[in-house]
């Protein structure tokens, strides 16, 4: 795909001695610490570990105590250059390894490894010419166990890696949640052969079967049959045929169905039956299709064979007769539905090209434990999965496909399930799927390319002294750009699209081009504002009675969220008119009953007995957190109730990260002493979330916060914003009770909702006692 | 034993007592009995029944031997309508106090009209079983219509019939009583492209006027029914074909005695050297796989002699095998494609272990002589170009074998059951197919399956659908 930009460009790439463009493949090649390389039939996969350093912005305070005067800023900002980790996976086809290895040789500066990690059948064909290139010993790893553990690692460190494939849906490709437990499966390795293999645990799998029917016999038969020699040729034949006029079908021996054993009159009876009892010629196509058929149904059989004796219902697939090819997918999918009867589902992997490659890698590297880090898919760096359709020709689709890559950061923090959540298993973090509601995608997509100018003025805004950050930010454009143009076309390529992973993809993107933290001064600025105006509002919320003063704790902590500089609507009124205030936002307030309005019976429940420990997943810097977080929580620290705020760990808009938050509740305590006793007496708890999204994913939350939570015993969970509560969790099922607070910046959203711009939602849920129990 | 052998001799007349070399226990002629007195409506388990069962002479209570079948046919009440033993009409069988002779009448009133035939349509060929009477007497040859003489004749005094048509005269059994009366059993087979010629001739030959009942099953009796009724004005008794094939395996097995033995297999299927074909004595056969090879392959879980399932089936069969020949060596047959793999050599069409790893897969306890991929080595143009025909049918004969004996061993596996019966024409003088079955069963199980076969390997289903004769509803 990075090579793919113009028409010239992607002839020339399909000559072989191409020149490599080092900005889009092969990055940071000079930081690569260790090589891992998976050559199979046809295409390489190359693996590399490197260093990224990128900026980062820091906060830190100053010495208040010294002087304290009004124009000073709270905090200083800096940037700091960070260094992390990142996997690096480029796919190219084999003829291009002689170029590769050049260029690898040209751009390695240097290495501390001797040694590069190699699996494949190609592996041993090509020993001689890496270590050669590389100087670099080539070191054999077993292709089954590097095929498994890579397989782990996706299905541990990818959401939505797993698909079912649906042909004739809306959306052909339906991404599975990850399960926590990926334990038992079972892979099926569709090469030239079948390899199926039951996977139990880490390091325990075994082959359990196989069959000789596989990729090879398709590819090797139809060249036979059709004196076409491709295998991608082969596919594209198939996709045209029909095999009826090859195969000898239930209904060409029964003139119909055979009834009594449910057997429909379209079933095949006897592939290739038809061309034992005519003379006549048959198509290429035909043969092809029919070729496919048999092999597909004769190894889905096999699967469900295999499933069926050792009780496993996650069956995946790979190998190169899958690889995204969609004439394959369906038909294992059908063969699979047919022979199970709907039981299994066949699974298939977003990065199943990769994972010998990746597996390769992780054999190499398990000094440096892996395993023991959560990873994350880096948007800005992958090319995402390939549009597929059996439309577009094999010359096409090889030029397409030249350069795939796939790059996943360390993150610095493991990440675990909320311990909260109802069923884990069942979670979906996102409200709505783009990937199935094309009207919804639409608009996304829409807004966010409309959105896209404002950022990008925003992120050079954020460098003023960085001259260079125009063009920075140029690129960040044509990068996001780019990214939305392929989730137009390709809305399935990097999972479900949602609005999550449109804001997550713009924060990696931003990230790439170095612009860490584009609000870091703007918060700064409200923040400083805010906290003139923390004592006022908390005095003039005491003097209201109980039950006034909830509401207006509510209303505030609805009224600071609209100040979010996230949301289209909100941000030109903020550009236009730096003056509207929190009292002008409680004002736009829709008035009550809200759109969703549980309020009287979070009232009913406040006059009962405290909760024992509140989490408050936080959103937006300024008026929001200050004025609108802190009177809320701090009259639940009067009632007796612990409070944790999670923040992000990472700044993603102008949501408060969890270094900016630490400063602000020190001036907070500093002012306020029911906060700075909660502080003293470890009742109010500030922890990060593991996250640099503006939305909430709680099966990917720091392990550092789960153990808090389940050691204070959490019962009542707190989410606000748009982009925690609407657009992810509004639907998630707590085992405790739980608020779900926000107010809806946009219009078409609210409308959908069947509301109006700033309309209100307050959810307040309490799990039902079998629920609870469950 | 002998001695019980020789009053049922004398009871029965001049029946063929020949068993089999093999020690034969009581429990074995106790099911085969029982097996055939079902199958001829003895079949016990009613109130009316046991009653029934008192008032029987002894001698024909208990038969114990295969030769006593007929006997028990002979003697049976009911026997002529309720060959299949269909359990609606169970309760007509008992005539309490019917003399033998009385009933040997009744028998004679009720048998069917003859010609009869059983009738098995596939993908591929038909299967037509004729019972040919020996018996006849010269009253009834003088009553004996012309077109029944001249179907008789044409049958019984050919072997072959036009180009496609072919009686398997080693698969005749002879002496054979069915029904209360003697005769031969002819297996004769056609390609089902050929029905049209068929059907003709039977009108040529005017069968229609002998008002017989014309038992078929296989798809071909569903699909060509309007044709036997426009073309040869024949009325077909439609019968399923799974059904069929249990009953005729059940019925041949128990009526073979003598000669080679009706089920084998191949000992030291593993060892070239030592493997050889050995009788096998199917007693008490329950539960059985039974996989049926035809154009394409159906695999059954039998429990009982009607207690079964079809477990599942896959259409790389028998015709997949010639279809594939057709295409990729040009030859028309069944015959010159298996002629074609005798010759060839499967291991340089196809790509093995230790082309991949260079010997075994030791981790995975893959043998280095094991397939890898089927026809994987065609994917590079160079042995394409080398390749003979003859290798590439033998590639294609190993492929289709090996993948039902995969799936075989999988619903094996998955029914726990070690015992399967592979039938079915694509067996036909395929030995090597029968071979490499019974080494793959052997060497995958680790020797836990056992692979059987039956000489009469294609025609079951439409010995099946001649029993059904008697039973025109």
């Amino acid at each position: 795909m990075a090579l793919c930009g113009g028409a010239d460009r992607g002839s020339h790439s399909m000559d072989k001695s191409i020149t490599l463009p080092p900005d889009e493949i092969f990055r940071n090649l000079e930081n690569a610490k260790r090589f891992a390389i998976d050559i199979g039939g046809s295409l390489t996969k190359l693996a590399y570990y490197s260093t990224v350093q990128h900026q980062v912005a820091k906060v830190r305070s100053f010495d208040h105590s010294a002087k304290e005067t009004d124009g000073d800023p709270l905090y200083e900002i800096s940037v700091q250059e960070e260094i992390t980790a990142r996997l690096h996976f480029i796919k190219f086809e084999n003829a291009y390894i002689e170029t590769c290895l050049d260029f690898i040789k040209d751009h390695l500066v240097n290495t501390e490894t001797k040694v590069i990690k190699a699996t494949g059948g190609g592996a041993h064909k090509f020993k001689d010419l890496i270590e050669k290139k590389l100087k670099l010993k080539v070191d054999k790893e077993d292709e089954m166990t590097c095929l498994i553990k890579g397989c782990n690692f996706v299905l541990k460190n990818i959401p939505h890696e797993a698909f079912v494939y649906a042909k004739h849906a809306d959306s052909e490709f339906r991404f599975q949640n990850t399960h926590p437990d990926i334990f038992p499966y079972m892979l099926i390795n569709i090469g030239s052969g079948v390899s199926i293999v039951k996977v139990e645990a880490e390091d325990k799998f075994e082959r359990i079967g196989g069959s000789s029917i596989g990729g090879g016999t398709f590819w090797g038969l139809g060249a036979l049959l059709t004196k076409t020699k491709r295998f991608d040729e082969l596919l594209q034949l198939a996709s045209k045929g029909q095999h009826t006029n090859v195969d000898m079908l239930v209904k060409d021996i029964y003139g119909g169905a055979y009834g009594s054993l449910g057997l429909t009159g379209d079933l095949i009876a006897s592939s290739f039956g038809k061309s034992a009892t005519t003379d006549k010629e048959f198509s290429k196509e035909d043969m092809a299709k029919s070729l496919l058929h048999m092999i597909s149904n004769d190894i889905g059989q096999l699967a469900c064979l295999y499933a069926k004796l050792h009780n496993l219902t996650r069956v995946y697939f790979g190998g190169f007769f899958i690889r995204g090819h969609p004439v394959t997918m369906h038909t294992i999918t059908y063969s699979i539905n047919f022979f199970t009867k709907g039981e299994v589902q066949a699974l298939f992997l977003r990065h199943e090209g990769y994972l010998g490659a990746i597996g390769a890698f992780l054999k190499g590297a398990e000094e440096d434990n892996p395993n023991q880090y959560s990873w994350e898919e880096n948007y800005a760096g992958s090319s995402g999965l390939m549009s597929v359709s059996p439309e577009l020709n094999p010359v096409q689709r090889a030029r397409s496909g030249t350069f795939d890559m796939l790059e996943m950061d360390r993150l610095e923090r493991q990440l675990v399930n909320l311990p909260l959540l109802q069923d884990a298993t069942s979670y979906i973090p996102d409200t709505v799927d783009l990937t199935e509601d094309a009207l919804a995608r639409e608009y996304w997509l829409y807004c966010f390319e409309e959105a896209l100018d404002g950022v990008v003025k925003r992120a050079i805004a954020s460098q003023k002294d960085q001259p260079e950050a125009v063009e920075r930010a140029e690129k960040f454009r044509q990068k996001y750009r780019h990214k939305l143009q392929t989730l137009r076309h390709q809305p399935f390529a990097y999972g479900s699209l949602t609005v999550r992973s449109l804001l997550d993809t713009r924060e990696h993107c931003l990230n790439e081009f170095n612009f860490p933290d584009p609000y870091s001064k703007i918060k700064q600025k409200e923040n400083d504002m805010a906290l003139k105006y923390y004592l006022k509002v908390v005095k003039s919320v005491e003097e209201l009675s109980w039950e006034q003063r909830q509401f207006t704790l509510a209303k505030g902590l609805l009224a600071g969220n609209v100040f979010d500089w996230g949301a289209k609507a909100v941000s030109d009124v903020l550009e236009s008119d730096p003056e509207f205030g929190f009292e002008q936002a409680k004002q736009q307030l829709q008035e009550r009953p809200w759109l969703v309005d549980a309020y009287n019976q979070w009232i009913e429940r406040l006059k009962g007995p405290p909760h024992k420990c509140a989490l408050f997943f936080v959103d937006n810097s300024g008026i929001d957190i200050i004025l609108g977080v802190f009177p809320f929580i701090r009259e639940l620290l009067i009632r007796g109730t612990e409070v944790v705020l999670a923040s992000n760990s990472g700044p993603a808009l102008n949501d408060v990260t969890n270094s900016e938050l630490q400063i602000l509740t020190e001036r907070i305590a500093a002012m306020d002493p029911v906060i700075h006793a909660a502080l003293r007496e470890d009742r109010l708890a500030l922890v990060q979330n593991g996250s640099s999204s503006p939305c909430l994913d709680l099966s990917r939350l720091d392990k550092v916060l789960a153990t808090v939570i389940r050691e204070r015993g959490t019962d009542l969970v707190i989410i606000e914003g748009m982009g925690r509560a609407i657009h992810t969790n509004y639907y998630a099922m707590l085992s405790c009770e739980s608020l779900k607070l926000a107010v809806i910046k946009n219009s078409w959203l609210a409308e959908r909702l069947g509301g109006k711009i700033f309309s209100v939602v307050f959810k307040y849920e309490v799990p039902s006692k079998a629920q609870e129990q469950h | 034993m002998s001695e019980w052998m020789n009053r049922t001799e004398k009871l029965i007349g001049s029946l063929r007592v020949q068993l089999t070399g093999e020690a034969h226990s009581l429990s074995v002629y106790r099911f085969l009995v029982n097996d055939i007195m079902e199958l001829n409506g003895f079949h016990c388990d009613g109130e009316g029944c046991a009653e029934e069962k008192e008032e029987e002479p002894p001698a024909l209570m208990l038969p114990r031997s295969k030769t006593e079948t007929p006997c028990s046919l002979i003697a049976t009440p009911g026997a002529d309508s309720e060959a299949a033993g269909g359990s609606a009409l169970r309760e007509q069988r008992v005539s309490k106090s019917t003399p033998v002779m009385l009933r040997l009448d009744s028998l004679k009133k009720n048998r069917p009209p003859f010609p009869w035939f059983g009738m098995d349509i596939g993908g591929t060929l038909v299967k037509l079983v004729y019972f040919e009477p020996k018996d006849i007497t010269a009253e009834e040859e003088q009553e004996e219509v012309e077109s029944l003489k001249s179907i008789r004749r044409y049958l019984t005094s050919h072997t072959a019939y036009g180009k496609t048509g072919i009686r398997d005269v080693h698969l005749e059994l002879s002496d054979l009583i069915l029904w209360g009366r003697k005769g031969n059993l002819h297996f004769i087979r056609f390609p089902t492209h050929e029905l049209p010629a068929f059907l003709l001739m039977g009108r040529d030959k005017h069968f229609s006027s002998l008002h017989t009942t014309l038992c078929a099953t296989g798809g071909g009796a569903f699909k060509y029914e309007d044709d036997f009724r426009t073309m040869a004005n024949l009325q077909l008794l439609k019968l399923d074909e799974l059904d069929c094939l249990i009953k005729g395996v059940m019925y041949i097995y128990s009526v073979v005695s003598s000669g080679p033995p009706e089920c084998y297999y191949f000992e030291h299927p593993t060892d070239p050297e030592r493997c050889e074909q050995k009788a096998y004595n199917l007693e008490d056969p329950y539960p059985l796989l039974l996989v049926n090879i035809g154009s394409g392959v159906s695999i059954l879980a039998v429990y009982s002699k009607d207690n079964y399932k079809r477990v599942t089936g896959t259409s790389l069969g028998g015709g997949t095998f010639l279809g594939l020949c057709c295409l990729l060596t040009g030859c028309s047959t069944f015959e010159e494609a298996l002629a074609m793999a005798t010759e060839g050599e499967s291991t340089c069409v196809d790509k093995l272990v230790r082309d991949i790893y260079g010997g075994d897969y030791e981790r995975f306890g893959l043998p280095g002589w094991a397939v890898a991929s089927s026809f994987g080595n065609m994917i590079c143009k160079e042995k394409r170009d080398s390749v003979s025909k003859e290798d590439l049918a033998r590639a294609t004969l190993v492929t289709i074998t090996n993948n039902i004996g995969s799936i075989t061993r999988m619903c094996a596996l998955n029914e726990n059951i070690e015992r399967v019966v592979f039938v079915g024409n694509f067996l036909r003088v395929n030995t090597l197919s029968m071979k490499l079955l019974s080494y793959a069963l052997d060497y995958w199980s680790k020797g836990q399956l056992k692979a059987l076969f039956l000489r009469h390997e294609g025609y079951f289903g439409a010995v099946g659908a001649l029993l059904e004769l008697p039973n025109p509803s």
